[in-house]
């Protein structure tokens, strides 16, 4: 079996190095055979990357410890669904997660530009197959999943903090945001290379831009909810490297996204908008390098490797061959419109695009400084929290009422009148709820009360967007209301689509607000028949209980939890200890009450047969944060779906009879 | 001995594969597309509507007062004329000739009048 598994990673490094030089020779000759041939070994590599895991995979799931890999990341007692997640947990597999995504995405993005975007494609290829070639090359020559050994009876086991369901969604949706980016790199620069002046890139990679910036959030959003059920630390995002490897490239699509619609709708920004693309894919690649190399010491980061150096050089030859492209390229790319005024459309998605990304330079400073000062001095300067925090603020709530100007603003230039008449509305709700706020005892937190009077204006601001918007539909139609809301979506899909990405922003907001400037945390130790109150709740523990399951001991301290004297049932914190991984994990107790949003969090810290210290953690509204991730989604494919008027309208525009002809 | 049999298929078959190109008797049809040049007015043309399009919606919408709308919307549609003088127009039939034609109605103006 590993025989199989390296052949198809040698064949799959073949097919990269062939469609690198053949697409190259091919796109500067025009041979069109060549480049076709080069656009089948992309096709190709998908097919071997696809072998090489099912022999992975399949040697997991037989437990075949003569795997190296095998028998570092699973073991006999470990569940089949962890066996699986176990093809990501380690540094080999996840690599060759990447190379099997990237392949796979490549082969469906040849397909689809063959049918809408031929002649971008001759140097997209090439682009495209570096990419892998660079990725096979890690796998047969640095960090090969199949090197295998004298098997021994069991394995080592997987790290227990990946023995959660929500581990065998989360990295493959940040793998997929990761290396979706790769496919808008490969389009920007081979428009670049070709000296393409129109805007077609762009159409081809703002949908590919959408599905990776999809996943990565999403994907992201998954982690969160992994950490706050499972590192058991009571929190969702701890501003740890590895999380903030997975924010940066999503702040960069993020800022591209909106970027990208000035250059559709003005042809401004073509150069910033190039640049945006590369260093989305530049800090994917950063994510992939903190998160494997072993250069960080983080639950994430457990394993060492020698990759580290050929990752570090791979992105300074993406950076500076890419950075050089664009300069050699900039007449192509000089915008012939300019911002008209600073009170605009445009100009409110520039200050957005400027916050982004200095908050994403922010991030990746507070995430390089202690490497460098590692480097430099030989012992590594913390970056915490607070820094992190600091610039949250700071960038943060502009952003958030950027969100609800933006909408509301023409483009080109408005008036004063015109702006006054517009804003009336939303900042009377925003004015009316920070009031009732204050009124209420929101003033704990000065910053939570700017925050959610700032939330009360974008969803003022996006709900009078949805009225006003579905009143001229329904006044141009008529019909029903229902049928003109749904008409005013359908006919502009991204729009709408992104206003309901804003709304989940805005929940994200006042989830993160309530649960971090509003919480309650309370320690006490208690024996067997002791209570505690904390925040409305009142706790009594009981007693320890152990049970044995397949691969850990647990123990778990049993609290009846009473709230204005009526029970409301049991909660069972504990700790795990794992049989083969030697390690105990924190198992935290959750009860989130649907009525509110709001959770009650147990955290076992000391266990004993008849006593047990606890943390205690009353979390106001955190449910928002998840409920965020579901309307974000939701937002994210509206603005996915496709849109046959569109679809005809660019395939007249470019062109393609017979891709009009299937539209 | 089964897994380096199962190589050498993988491999025998990308390469007939990658070499299917090359077997064609025919060289790859070329591609029908505009000239550069056309793209670039294409896209102009095409942006000039949006705007105009836009424009319109925001009015209705309460967006924009009368004011902006009549300083905003003359400049735009001598820009949309003058793409469309540059672009070619839009060819009869398609759906975004019709919306064109649709929009000038409503907005009491004609395209091709304007042009």
């Amino acid at each position: 079996m590993p025989e199989l598994g390296r052949a198809a990673l040698i064949v799959c490094l073949g097919l990269a190095v062939y469609a690198v030089v053949a697409g190259s020779i091919g796109a500067r000759t025009r041979r069109r055979r060549l480049s076709e041939s080069a656009e089948n070994a992309i096709l190709s590599s998908f097919a071997a990357a696809l072998v090489a895991s099912i022999v992975l995979l399949t040697a997991l799931l037989r437990h075949d410890f003569s795997f190296t890999y095998v028998w570092q990341h699973t073991s006999r007692a470990l569940p089949d669904a962890y066996v699986v997640s176990a093809f990501w947990g380690g540094q080999e597999g996840s690599l060759l997660l990447w190379l099997l995504i990237l392949t796979g995405f490549s082969a469906v993005a040849v397909l689809l530009a063959r049918r809408s975007a031929r002649s971008l494609l001759d140097w997209t290829a090439p682009v495209l197959a570096g990419v892998i070639l660079f990725f096979s090359f890690l796998l047969v020559a640095v960090a090969s999943p199949f090197a295998t050994q004298a098997a021994p009876s069991d394995g080592l086991g997987l790290n227990p903090s990946l023995q959660n369901p929500y581990m065998l969604a989360h990295p493959p949706m940040l793998y997929l945001g990761f290396v979706g980016l790769t496919i808008p790199f490969a389009f920007a620069m081979g428009a670049l290379i070709a000296r393409r002046a129109d805007e077609l890139w762009v159409v081809v990679t703002r949908r590919w831009t959408l599905v990776a910036w999809t996943f990565l959030g999403f994907g992201q959003l998954l982690g969160a909810h992994w950490a706050y059920v499972e590192v058991g630390w009571g929190g969702y995002f701890a501003w740890d490297p590895v999380e903030n490897a997975a924010l940066m490239p999503w702040l960069a699509a993020t800022a591209f996204l909106h970027s990208v619609m000035i250059q559709e709708k003005r042809g401004m920004l073509k150069i910033w908008n190039v640049v945006l693309v590369i260093g989305a894919f530049a800090l994917a690649l950063f994510g992939t390098f903190l998160t494997r190399s072993g250069i960080l010491s983080s639950i994430h980061s457990f394993t060492e490797s020698s990759i580290g150096p050929w990752f570090l050089g791979f992105i300074a030859f993406v950076l500076a061959a890419s950075l050089a492209l664009v300069v050699s390229r900039l007449p192509l790319l000089r915008s012939k419109t300019r911002l008209e005024s600073p009170v605009s459309r445009e100009a409110t998605f520039l200050y957005n695009n400027l916050l982004l990304v200095a908050f994403c330079l922010t991030i990746l400073w507070g995430v390089a400084y202690p490497i460098l000062t590692e480097a430099l001095r030989g012992e590594p300067i913390t970056v915490g929290p607070p820094y992190y925090n600091f610039f949250l603020k700071a960038f943060g709530l502009p952003l958030l009422v950027l969100m609800g100007i933006g909408p509301l603003i023409a483009w080109r230039r408005a008036s004063l009148r015109g702006l006054g008449r517009t804003f009336a509305w939303p900042l009377g709700v925003a004015l009316a709820s920070g009031i009732t706020l204050l009124a209420l005892g929101a003033r704990s937190s000065v910053p939570g009360l700017i925050g959610y009077t700032f939330c009360a204006f974008v969803l003022a601001s996006i709900a009078l967007e949805f009225v006003r918007g579905t009143r001229a539909r329904h006044a141009l139609s008529g019909g029903s209301w229902a049928g003109a809301l749904a008409q005013l979506v359908g006919r502009n899909r991204r729009r709408y689509g992104g206003y309901v990405v804003h709304a989940a922003i805005v929940l994200l907001a006042i989830g993160v607000i309530g649960s971090s400037a509003y919480d309650t945390t309370r320690e006490q130790r208690l024996r067997a028949g002791e209570t505690m109150a904390v925040g409305g709740y009142r706790l009594t523990y009981r007693t320890t209980t152990t049970e044995r399951a397949a691969n850990a001991l647990e123990l778990r301290a049993v609290v009846d939890v009473e709230r204005n004297g009526k029970h409301l049932g049991t909660m069972r914190p504990g700790k795990n200890r794992y049989f083969a991984e030697q390690q105990v994990s924190n198992e935290a107790a959750i009860r989130s009450d649907r009525a509110n949003g709001e959770d009650l969090f147990l955290i076992a810290e000391q266990i004993a047969p008849n006593a047990v210290f606890l943390k205690v953690l009353v979390k106001p509204l955190v449910n928002l944060v998840w409920l965020a991730g579901l309307v974000f989604l939701a937002g994210s494919l509206i603005a996915l779906w496709p849109d046959a008027r569109e679809q005809r309208r660019l395939a007249v525009r470019y062109g393609r009879r017979d891709a009009l002809a299937r539209a | 001995m089964i897994e380096l049999v199962l190589a050498a298929v993988l491999a025998a078959a990308v390469v007939v594969f990658v070499a299917i190109p090359f077997l064609r008797a025919q060289p790859p049809a070329p591609d029908v597309e505009p000239a550069e040049a056309a793209l670039v007015a294409a896209e102009e043309r095409d942006r000039a509507l949006a705007e105009l399009k836009e424009l319109e919606f925001d009015h209705r919408t309460g967006k924009i007062t009368d004011e902006d709308y009549r300083a905003l919307v003359q400049p735009l549609r001598r820009r949309a004329a003058q793409t469309l003088a540059n672009g070619g127009p839009l060819s009869k039939g398609t759906p975004q000739a019709r919306a064109e034609q649709r929009f000038f109605e409503r907005s009491g103006s004609s395209g091709r009048r304007d042009r």
